[in-house]
């Protein structure tokens, strides 16, 4: 599937990396293609548990170290709209659900994308991501005229409940920035991308498909995941 | 930040006493791990910024260590401390990493609040 020209991107989740793994590709190809793409990170992982033994970091620098991977990440996709949300790593779901509404339209009202990447509500397993997926799509529901509003999905049940992905795109040449991407965020992604590379090397075709195919779910509105809020 | 030698952290245990200071308690298995084995059950806490002063502060035990602070009326305890750091601001940084460097524990005291 070709990546279709857009009017807007705007890409919602939680933490720095989680636009790396899954939609790089498909960020830097809407750049390339001269669509303005913002990126609201909610958090800065500040709560990331991956700090090394030896430590490289505390607590507490973490996110100044995680900051600067997330606009290194942004660089590495030719991102220049990063916004940083402010809000505290695995506490999102505790936050006043109107409030993170709110958050969103902010958001939709100002930029009026034509699109809308998050994560898949119920199948995007850590409490953060399914927070942010929850705000994102009331935010739309309420819309009279929704965009297209695309989710990531990667709990265990995820093809059982939801089947493939109605959405895949090809991001081979982007692939590099991609890897770079991901490459970035390297206090968290340090351990994973060693393991790929060695899978890599070993000719694995799950490892290369998954770094040059991107896939998304059409929000199922039909399905919502739940009946009003 | 160091591996705990008891006798150097129990003197920055000491210096804290007697004092309000912020905590910061955390205990995690992260937020993957039933993901990642789907019988695991998934348990944690996490209290930051909450002001207490204690009089006793003890570190006890061979690495992967204890640490207890007596309350006048109650008790602050953590296990698993493998290392620690007074960083740049003062703030008497304990945590414990597993072997393959995931933060497992956090205490964390400070005369200043941390960081939202």
């Amino acid at each position: 599937m070709t990546i279709p020209q857009e009017r807007h991107v705007l890409v919602v989740f939680p933490h720095p990396d989680d636009e790396a793994f899954g939609v790089s590709g498909t960020i830097t190809t809407h750049i390339q293609q001269g669509t303005p793409v913002t990126y609201a990170c909610l958090t800065l992982g500040e709560m990331g548990r991956n700090l090394g033994n030896p430590p490289f970091a505390t607590r507490e620098s973490l996110p100044i170290i995680r900051k600067k991977e997330l606009q290194a990440s942004a660089d590495a996709m030719g991102l220049t709209d990063l916004r940083m949300m402010g809000l505290r790593d695995k506490t999102i779901e505790f936050e006043d659900d109107e409030k993170m509404v709110g958050l969103m339209t902010d958001l939709i009202e100002e930029l009026n994308p034509s699109k809308i990447i998050t994560f898949y509500p119920d199948f995007a397993v850590h409490p953060d991501h399914e927070a942010t997926a929850r705000a994102v799509v009331r935010a739309v529901r309420r819309m009279k005229d929704r965009p297209t509003l695309h989710g990531v999905a990667f709990a265990n049940n995820t093809v059982e409940m939801l089947g493939q992905p109605d959405v895949i795109y090809d991001i081979q040449e982007v692939r590099d920035q991609k890897m770079n991407s991901m490459k970035a965020h390297i206090s968290q992604t340090a351990w994973m991308l060693e393991e790929m590379e060695h899978k890599l090397q070993q000719g694995d075709k799950e490892t290369e498909n998954w770094l040059t195919k991107e896939r998304f779910y059409n929000y199922r509105w039909h399905e919502d995941f739940e009946k009003s809020f | 930040m160091e591996l705990v030698e008891v006798k150097k952290l129990q003197v920055e245990l000491d210096a804290f006493a007697g004092r309000d200071v912020y905590l910061h308690l955390e205990t995690t298995n992260g937020s993957y791990a039933t993901h990642f084995n789907e019988g695991f059950f998934n348990a944690g806490a996490f209290i930051r910024n909450v002001v207490i002063n204690y009089e006793l502060g003890k570190v006890v035990g061979d690495s992967p260590h204890r640490v207890g602070l007596k309350l006048p009326h109650g008790w602050v305890y953590a296990q698993g401390i493998t290392h620690y750091e007074l960083d740049e601001q003062g703030r008497l940084l304990l945590a414990g990493h597993d072997g393959s460097g995931k933060l497992a524990v956090a205490l964390q005291i400070s005369e200043t609040p941390f960081s939202y």
